[in-house]
């Protein structure tokens, strides 16, 4: 692609706050480089209705490199859009072709109620994370040498794996039942796969899966769709794993 | 004499942090209780100094603007953190790590900070192994280090790529802690717009509730501001797209001097700019130059030839490359600080040398290492026949082991695949060493109120080496803070809480309604975004990586008319009382709007070359170090602090003489 760039139409869900109903618009961009990444086709549209007087469309967003889980958008019926293991900050225009309608929405989940726009509080995920989700460890900094327990390099690369989830919420999105077990599952598994976090491993899976019950998250069937849509790859071990915990932690609980 | 005294504590350098910890002022655990403290920011500074304060029995308010604590730019950070623990047995020690800062920050950095953050650099890695942070491990179980710019030794400890994220998960999971047990109450999306002093002290500060407009008072006896750096002046740079300078500048309107604005970090490795549409750059990490070399052809022919897409990078005959660090600098090669490497990219450019359309790029190129490790592998795997393409195979698996994030990255950015061709970079903004001046104990010129992290000055001096910030601001946040603010909340056990309806809250809370009022009301006709991007040309252009008198003179000029027409034709649509980020963009490009003025006024003043401060008229003209930056230690060996008055053209300076006892002042060659 080069000269003029593309046309597109976009259907996006506009929404004054969290207590009015919502609606899709419809707009249009031109002149779209290829090499623009999604968030900045936002902006051009962005500046175009400011210029226009009327209401830019909200979206989050921050570091526009994946990793700060800040942005999130479902894009043409998936979470951070068509392309595969990138965020939808990291989704380039080059996926598209000229005259597409782009259809965009807010991810979608009880948990998860719209702001405004494309803007949704993920709050709940937070809420999850005070509940368990620490090595109850002061930071006194007087902890034993940091090599006095060697780690098998291969549970310490499962438990960084595991450690990559940034928080968006795109397997939150992505299931029918607005499940956060994948989100859950890989705080518990990095935790679980490390001695230091060994010590606390019961009362942490009890209690984020409890916190998790609270916020209104769906059941977990089984359909794999996070995984597909995660931006970082976080696998359906994960789960698995949390099961396991889960169940050995119920057992043995208070007896 | 000056009227800032940065109290540094009497005695050896290497004595001085434990004397000062034994002499100063406690506060008992019952006491604690009774006592708030404001943190604004949640990144390593802010987790950390949130959680270990939280921890110790203040009662702890955090804030950060983004919709959780764990999103703070620190989160972006990619290659490593530098401590000192000889785990490689390369004979580093705390004086190296020690004599690496305060060299490579081209002795302009104060000795007993920079010795202190030495000292504590080997608990930060031990803090954080016991949270459960996954540092990249050798086969053997125990950790991997790898070399950042700058040094000799290996001392930077990594998690792949993400380093910045495992650390500050951590720093997040020591908050949600104590959020859970009601230690901390954590406010999200909320952005603190001004400090609130009572009877000369920091007592609170007013903030902004992003969703709902509202603007609300929050007291404390002391507010510690941890908001990052002010990279974003520049409009393109590698920060996150909110970071901005605000809290700081804020701060600074109301007596806090600023130190060192023009000390900026142009980082030499990021992906190249490629349209006018283009919002942010991206870093790539300079773990990279552990494993890549930089070239551009010798030939010009060659680089016509590439440019017109005629020929290909790996086409080029190993004979026609310049690998001009390693020309230049035999001594340390593609691992050359920041500052050396960004310039020599530039000169390269600048002659005509660029590998892309723009003329703005360099190769960053694998294929050596690529074959080095993938030899290295086959003949531990026990394949002593293996062929070629194996071995290249192999070797792209070890790269993409150490690296594989930021090659993805890239290919998703620039839609090529860099283990097959060199990728290519071009410096970026990336950090900023300046801010507002701390003295020893982390406190600024306001009393009770304290900066840490990338948001003070006091560390890195002229340039940052890499891996260094995230040791700071966890070393800041961790060990620092918590025990010298005790030393001020020692004399507030019996102060009582902080009333929020005296008139100097009263006060604020009407200005930043007021200014917010005046935004809204302009009506005029173009977006924020058109400021911020007049403003960062003008940044870009005259106080970006080579600086002269006459550029930052017109720098100054340019800038306050771009202010001016900003109070005049700014268009916020929308209202104030709801979710509204053209006005949240308003308020931090106004105050970029003046701190610009003064970075170039800075700039102006300190007519020498240190650092990433590169003054066009102070170059040294002969020998062997003909064309490097010439630093003039008889004038400027000093922090500028400077001091508001009402308009940031009339800043009054402020000198802090720094003096150095332990390392002698030297040419800093990388030869
Ligand atoms: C892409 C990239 C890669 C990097 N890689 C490395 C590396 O490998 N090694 C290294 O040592 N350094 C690296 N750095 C530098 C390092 O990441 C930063 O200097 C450091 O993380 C800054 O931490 P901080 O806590 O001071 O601030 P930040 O992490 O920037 O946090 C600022 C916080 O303040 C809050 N805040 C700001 N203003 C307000 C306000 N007005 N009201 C309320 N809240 C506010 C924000 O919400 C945020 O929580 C990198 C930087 C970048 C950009
Ligand atoms: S598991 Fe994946 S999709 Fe879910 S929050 Fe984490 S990174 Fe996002
Ligand atoms: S904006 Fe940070 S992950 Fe997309």
């Amino acid at each position: 692609m080069s000269g003029k760039g593309m046309n597109l139409t976009l259907k996006i869900w506009r929404q004054k706050n969290a207590q009015s109903k919502g609606k899709m618009e419809t707009y249009n961009v031109s002149g779209i480089s290829e090499h623009m990444s999604f968030l900045e086709m936002l902006d051009v549209l962005n500046e175009q209705l400011i210029n226009e007087g009327t209401e830019p469309v909200a979206f989050d967003h921050d570091c526009r490199e994946g990793i700060c889980g800040m942005c999130s958008l479902y894009i043409n019926g998936e979470a951070h859009g068509p392309d595969r293991g990138v965020t939808t900050c990291q989704l380039h225009m080059r996926m598209f072709n000229d005259g597409d309608t782009i259809y965009i929405e807010p991810f979608r989940a009880k948990a998860f109620p719209v702001v405004k726009d494309l803007v949704v509080d993920r709050s709940a995920f937070d809420r999850i994370q005070h509940a368990g989700g620490f090595v109850s460890i002061n930071t006194s900094g007087n902890t034993q040498d940091a090599n006095a327990i060697p780690i098998p390099k291969a549970d310490a690369d499962k438990a960084f794996d595991a450690a990559t989830c940034i928080g968006c919420g795109a397997c939150v999105a992505s299931c029918k039942n607005a499940s956060a077990m994948l989100y859950v599952s890989a705080k518990v598994s990095q935790f679980a796969l490390l001695p230091q976090g060994k010590i606390e491993a019961k009362e942490r899976v009890l209690n984020m899966v409890e916190q998790m019950d609270e916020e209104g998250f769906g059941n977990c069937t089984n359909t794999g769709a996070c995984e597909v849509e995660c931006p970082k790859g976080i696998s359906l071990e994960n789960i698995a794993r949390m099961n396991r915990e889960y169940l050995s932690a119920s057992i043995t609980k208070e007896s | 004499m000056s009227v800032l005294d940065a109290k540094i504590p009497e005695g050896p350098i290497k004595d001085k942090w434990t004397n000062h910890k034994n002499n100063i002022n406690v506060v008992n655990p019952a006491n604690k209780r009774l006592i708030d403290v404001i943190v604004v920011g949640t990144g390593l500074a802010g987790g950390s100094a949130s959680a270990s304060l939280a921890e110790m029995g203040y009662s702890v308010k955090s804030f950060c603007f983004q919709d959780s604590p764990r999103r703070a730019h620190s989160i972006a950070a990619q290659g490593g953190i530098n401590a000192a623990k000889n785990y490689q047995n390369d004979g580093d020690s705390v004086y190296r790590l020690f004599y690496d800062t305060v060299k490579g920050g081209d002795y302009r950095g104060r000795e007993a900070n920079v010795y202190r953050l030495a000292e504590v650099s080997a608990n930060i890695i031990d803090q954080c192994v016991a949270q459960g942070v996954p540092f990249a491990r050798e086969y053997g179980g125990l950790l991997d280090n790898r070399s950042f710019g700058g040094v000799l030794v290996s001392r930077t400890f990594y998690a792949k790529g993400q380093t910045g994220q495992q650390l500050l998960l951590g720093a997040y999971s020591a908050m949600n802690r104590q959020i859970g047990k009601g230690k901390i109450k954590m406010y999200h999306r909320h952005e603190m717009l001004d400090l609130v002093i009572v009877d000369g002290k920091a007592r609170g500060i007013i903030a902004r509730n992003l969703i709902t407009g509202e603007i609300e008072r929050h007291s404390a006896h002391a507010v510690v501001i941890a908001s990052g750096g002010y990279g974003n002046v520049f409009f393109l740079s590698t920060n996150a797209m909110g970071s901005n300078g605000t809290a700081a500048w804020k701060i600074h309107k109301k007596g806090a001097f600023f130190a060192n604005p023009c000390y900026t970090q142009i980082h030499p490795t990021c992906i190249p700019r490629s349209g006018d549409y283009q919002s942010k750059l991206t870093l790539m990490s300079e773990s990279l130059r552990n494993d890549g070399r930089i070239w551009v052809p010798k030939n010009m022919e060659d680089v016509e030839a590439i440019r017109s897409g005629k020929l290909k990078p790996t086409q080029i005959a190993e004979e026609n490359r310049d690998y001009y660090l390693e020309r230049r600098y035999p001594a340390f090669g593609n691992l050359v600080p920041r500052d050396v490497a960004s310039r020599a990219a530039k000169e390269r450019c600048d002659a005509g040398y660029g590998v892309n359309q723009t003329g703005e790029a360099v190769y960053l190129d694998f294929s050596s290492a690529i074959q080095r490790y993938g030899k290295e592998a086959a003949l531990v795997q026990g394949e002593k026949n293996a062929s070629a393409e194996r071995i290249t195979e192999l070797g792209e698996e070890v790269i993409k082991s150490k690296y594989g994030n930021l090659f993805q990255m890239y290919e998703k950015i620039v839609d090529d695949n860099p283990y097959k061709t060199p990728m290519m970079i071009y410096p970026a903004v990336h950090y900023t060493m300046g801010g507002i001046w701390v003295d020893y104990n982390l406190m600024t010129t306001i009393p009770g109120c304290y900066a840490a992290g990338e948001a003070n000055f006091s560390d890195h001096g002229a340039n940052r080496l890499g891996a260094s910030a995230l040791m700071q601001g966890l070393a800041d946040g961790y060990f620092v803070l918590p025990y010298t603010i005790g030393d001020y909340l020692a004399d507030e056990i019996r102060t009582g809480p902080i009333a929020t309806d005296s008139p100097e809250f009263d006060q604020a809370e009407k200005d930043v309604n007021d200014l917010i009022d005046k935004l809204m009301g302009i009506q005029g006709t173009k977006s924020v975004d058109y400021f911020h991007k007049e403003l960062g040309k003008v940044m870009w252009n005259n106080v970006g990586m080579s600086r002269n008198a006459a550029g930052l003179t017109e720098a100054q000029e340019k800038i306050r008319k771009i202010r001016e027409e900003f109070w005049k034709g700014v268009r916020i649509p929308g209202d104030r009382n709801e979710l509204n980020p053209e006005l949240e963009k308003a308020i931090r490009v106004a105050d970029f709007l003046e701190l610009g003025e003064l970075f170039a006024k800075d700039a102006l003043d300190r007519n020498e070359s240190c650092g990433g401060h590169f003054r066009e008229e102070s170059v040294e003209e002969s020998g062997e170090q003909k064309g490097e930056a010439k630093r003039d230690d008889v004038n400027y060996k000093y922090v500028a602090a400077w001091e508001w008055t009402g308009d940031p053209g009339q800043a009054k300076l402020h000198k802090e003489e720094l003096e150095f006892n332990d390392i002698e002042l030297k040419q800093r060659s990388y030869k």
